[in-house]
């Protein structure tokens, strides 16, 4: 068995603390792990997300001993960074520029939600229908 | 400052990068805004719109494209000498889309100003984000590595090196500062990115 510790994993969208072996460069984790906090399930076709699959051509960078995963290989995979800090016990996942990318490109501004200083949420979708100027800014 | 637009299916929608709430609030408070005034203590709209430098402004149609992306403007002419930017010449076109007399962008037009993030920023964002939940959790020594990080990944990201300075204890305004800014600047590296026309 690999022996695990506790790791905070984040996310644009959250944080969660996972099961994981940090070391050598590689963060080893259970499949049900991968699906709960990051989506995708380690299939014998790939790394999937629903429908999408993601073929594995280097088994080798995404699988670990007694079934685990690495997820090094499955940001790389996916493009997306990670950066782990063994010392904290965490780790960020990102985005990956392609998909960032590729939303732009669509030209659909992306939909967001967020708090006002009341701790209202607002929606850019709740103003269709209106022209929007938005401002991205800060006190600093 | 563009009440006189509301009438015409106009929004203004503001989103502030900082630490806390409590950062934008003097701010925000002084200004007694009628619009959204958001606080995004993530910089999870940096990330999502590729916002390089603050202020960034985006204009979104009515339906929800974009059809001016980053682009520079500000509020009055304060900082004219220093940004080179007249805060006229925004507004004008701002005001001239709002009323229909001048159509936004096309879409050829925001294909090419539109800008997209590269490998190296995204990983300098995950530095940053990595680092900036660090800081929340009061480990500032830890995190102090992972923004440097960002920065040598992205100088371009002013969101992120910037952004992170008060988190270092440093002056965002302070003398680091403008030594950072001129040296970026002396490498050929832009501020202001203004779209011309």
């Amino acid at each position: 068995m690999v022996q695990m510790s506790l790791l905070s994993l984040i996310r644009g969208d959250g944080v969660s603390a996972i099961d994981a072996r940090v070391s050598g460069g590689r963060v080893l984790i259970e499949p049900a792990v991968l699906e709960t906090a990051v989506g995708w399930h380690r299939r014998p076709e790939g790394l999937c997300r629903g429908e999408v699959c993601v073929p594995v051509r280097d088994a080798a960078a995404i699988d670990g001993p007694d079934g685990t995963v690495d997820l090094v290989g499955v940001a790389d995979l996916l493009g997306r960074p990670l950066v782990v800090d063994a010392e904290a016990k965490a780790a960020y996942l990102g985005e990956a520029a392609l998909d960032r990318a590729a939303m732009l490109r669509s030209q659909v501004a992306p939909e967001f939600t967020l708090p006002d200083l009341a701790g209202r949420q607002h929606s850019l979708s709740e103003h269709r229908g209106k022209k929007v100027f938005f401002v991205a800014w800060a006190s600093w | 400052m563009f009440e006189e637009l509301r009438e015409l299916g106009f929004v203004v929608i503001t989103v502030a990068f900082e630490r806390t709430a409590d950062d934008a609030r003097e701010w925000i408070d002084a200004a007694s805004p009628s619009h959204p005034s958001l606080i995004d203590t993530t910089w999870a709209i940096a990330d999502l719109y590729h916002v390089e430098n603050v202020p960034t402004v985006f204009w979104i149609d009515e339906e929800g494209l974009i059809v001016r992306p980053q682009d520079v403007a500000f509020g009055s002419n304060m900082f004219q000498d220093f940004t080179g930017v007249d805060a006229e010449v925004h507004k004008t076109a701002l005001r001239r889309w709002v009323r229909g007399e001048t159509p936004a962008l096309d879409r050829d037009a925001v294909d090419r100003h539109l800008r997209v993030p590269t490998e190296a920023d995204q990983l300098a964002r995950a530095e940053f984000g990595l680092g900036r939940w660090l800081w929340e959790q009061g480990r500032a020594e830890l995190a102090r590595a992972h923004f440097q990080r960002a920065e040598e990944l992205a100088p371009n990201l002013w969101t992120c090196w910037r952004g992170s300075m008060r988190m270092q204890d440093e002056d965002p305004m302070g003398e680091l500062f403008f030594e950072k800014m001129t040296a970026y600047r002396g490498d050929g590296g832009v501020m202001a990115r203004v779209i011309a026309e």
